[in-house]
């Protein structure tokens, strides 16, 4: 499969990644997205919906909408936690997220605190393990 | 193109092919106990029995003189427009599934949803929705997802709003955690109280309801409400009459700087060519702000071009529906009202906005010479001294119950008495005279009415 799993990030069955931000104004802040698996399946994106700064999200809550062409579907937050930032530049440009799912195209932000849980979360052998059974 | 049912070997492939046993086990999340064993409905008729049963039935409503309104309205329908609606590449009561096989529907409700744009002033209008009561009921869940401001899932739902919408709003959305907040009106005025409303300022609500004109027939003062309500972060939901909006100001310019007016507009469409049929079937409308489209209920229709660069229609921003969001959809219990719509859609092309004005005029000037003739009888007085546009209600000096049920004998339709839904308002009845009813029609109801009064007195 050539959709690309980056080594440092986490993972979740449910297609989003996780990264914990190192250095910087947002040093420990989690950081969210959508897998480069899950936007190859949704296709050409024409919206995202992002949580608003300020909301207390719990572990597994649906907190953000990505819809393509062809489909709409709910983003879950992966760990509990504030948002502290989220991604305003896919408002106008939702393709960020197709060209660059772990970059450009991050959601949203959660505060340090939230990443007490963050080693629980797959890692990406465990995310390649589990998209290879998935397609099976 | 064929559409052809599923037969019985379809289905039992499929059913096996996705691991199932029985259709019914595929409706297993549904609890027993809401489950209907066996539907509760009289066998099926023949087109003859049923031509009868209906003929019998619609004689029942025989042909009264009518002059209630209260939601639904008896306008004057201009003979082609039921002409045209009824050919065969109309007659449909659906949007087809595969809608863009059926261009002409699509760019009729297109041309539909334009007017209907013009009309209250929107950027966005739907397909339609069920009537103005569900369209109300789902503009309030559509406030609820919008207003990012607002976490409380409160509606301040004035009095002033037709009961039997305030009534579905709460049978529809009561059931998913909103609540509704009445508001009182003035007395004297007929309109929702800015007092009562400025008592709640700096609360958390997520949407004001604002019916123009009111249930009463009275006109509210929309910019001052409109400008309370955004003030105080709260989504304005205006409940429009269409007829009305070609003499008022369109709900997308309430307020007094005419740049923020309503976050949703919504109603009943029936005025607009749809004959009141015992009551139904109508169509609600709904137009909104680009901005919040995406929590819009129902089907859009909107421009495109094919690969070709040729122009064309489709169904757009389909992600809210339920084919493809299935229970998070923006709706589960909404339908576009084909046919209804392409009556209104004929409607509006026939008058125009001149010729709709003329038809609010008219009915705004027979209100008022009603209101003139009824009021010169003893015992009969205004109730309220607010601006009215073609309703308006009449403060009788007993019971109305009596009074309409005399007139009703003599084939009148008098008024819809409110002492039940408005006791406070003492013996109070709505009235309304559309540019149907003519001055010998107004005449004779006076007549009737000055007749039974003082037959019902001196019988007392």
């Amino acid at each position: 499969m050539s959709e690309k799993v980056p080594g440092d990030l986490r993972y979740t069955k449910s297609h989003e990644w996780v990264r914990q931000v190192q250095g910087g104004a947002s040093n420990g802040a989690i950081e969210i997205g959508i897998t480069d698996h899950a936007q190859s399946a949704l296709g050409d994106l024409v919206f995202v919906e992002v949580p608003e700064i300020g909301r207390a999200l719990s572990a597994g809550e649906a907190c953000a909408v990505v819809e393509s062409v062809k489909a709409a579907s709910d983003v879950y937050s992966p760990l509990a936690g504030k948002v502290v930032a989220n991604n305003e530049a896919l408002a106008g440009k939702p393709e960020l997220l197709n060209e660059d799912p772990y970059g450009a195209g991050w959601l949203f932000r959660l505060e340090a605190g939230a990443a007490a849980n963050f080693a629980s979360l797959m890692s990406a052998s465990a995310y390649e393990t589990f998209l290879a059974e998935e397609s099976k | 193109m064929a559409f052809i049912p599923h037969t019985p070997e379809d289905i039992a492939h499929m059913l096996e092919v996705i691991g199932v046993r029985s259709i019914d086990d595929l409706f297993d999340e549904i609890p027993a106990d809401l489950r209907a064993d066996v539907l509760d409905v009289p066998p099926p008729l023949s087109e003859m029995e049923i031509g009868r049963l209906m003929t019998m039935r619609a004689a029942i409503d025989g042909r009264p003189l009518n002059f209630i309104g209260a939601g639904a309205y008896e306008h004057h329908i201009p003979a082609p427009v039921w002409a045209i609606a009824t050919r065969g590449e109309f007659y449909s009561a659906y949007t087809p599934y595969q809608a863009e096989a059926s261009q002409g529907t699509l760019q009729l409700i297109y041309e539909y949803q334009s007017m209907m744009c013009a009309l209250t002033g929107m950027e966005v209008s739907n397909a339609s929705l069920y009537d103005g009561a569900s369209a109300l009921a789902e503009a309030c869940l559509m406030a609820v997802r919008s207003n990012r401001h607002s976490t409380s899932r409160r509606i301040l739902m004035p009095r002033t709003v037709n009961p039997t919408y305030a009534q579905v709003a709460q049978a529809i959305a009561g059931n998913q955690d909103i609540s509704f907040v009445p508001v009182d009106f003035d007395r004297s005025l007929g309109r929702t109280l800015l007092e009562a409303l400025q008592g709640f300022s700096g609360q958390d609500f997520t949407a004001l309801v604002v019916q123009q004109p009111n249930f009463f027939g009275s006109l509210e003062e929309v910019d001052a409400l409109n400008d309370w309500a955004h003030q105080n972060r709260i989504m304005v939901i205006a409940v429009v009459n269409p007829t009305s909006l070609a003499l008022l100001k369109p709900p997308a310019v309430w307020g007094a700087d005419g740049t923020s007016g309503a976050d949703i507009v919504c109603g009943e469409g029936q005025a607009l060519g749809v004959p009141l049929a015992s009551g139904g079937p109508y169509f609600g409308f709904m137009a909104t702000r680009m901005q919040f489209v995406r929590q819009m209920p129902g089907r859009i229709v909107g421009r495109t071009v094919d690969v070709d660069g040729r122009p064309g229609f489709s169904l757009t921003l389909q992600a809210r529906e339920q084919h493809i969001r299935r229970s998070k959809a923006t709706s589960n219990i909404c339908t576009n009202q084909g046919l209804m719509v392409t009556a209104a859609t004929i409607y509006m092309s026939l008058l125009g906005p001149r010729g709709l004005a003329a038809v609010a005029q008219a009915s705004m000037q027979r209100t008022a010479d009603l209101v003139a003739a009824l009021t010169g009888i003893a015992g009969v007085k205004r109730a309220f001294t607010a601006p009215h546009f073609h309703e308006a209600v009449l403060l009788l000096d007993r019971p109305p119950a009596g009074i309409l049920a005399a007139l009703s004998r003599r084939g009148i339709l008098g008024g819809l008495d409110l002492s039940e839904r408005y006791p406070e308002l003492g013996h109070a009845m709505l009235v309304c005279a559309t540019e149907t009813k003519l001055e010998a029609d107004i005449e004779s109801y006076a007549a009737a009415l000055a007749d039974v009064m003082s037959a019902s007195r001196a019988a007392a």
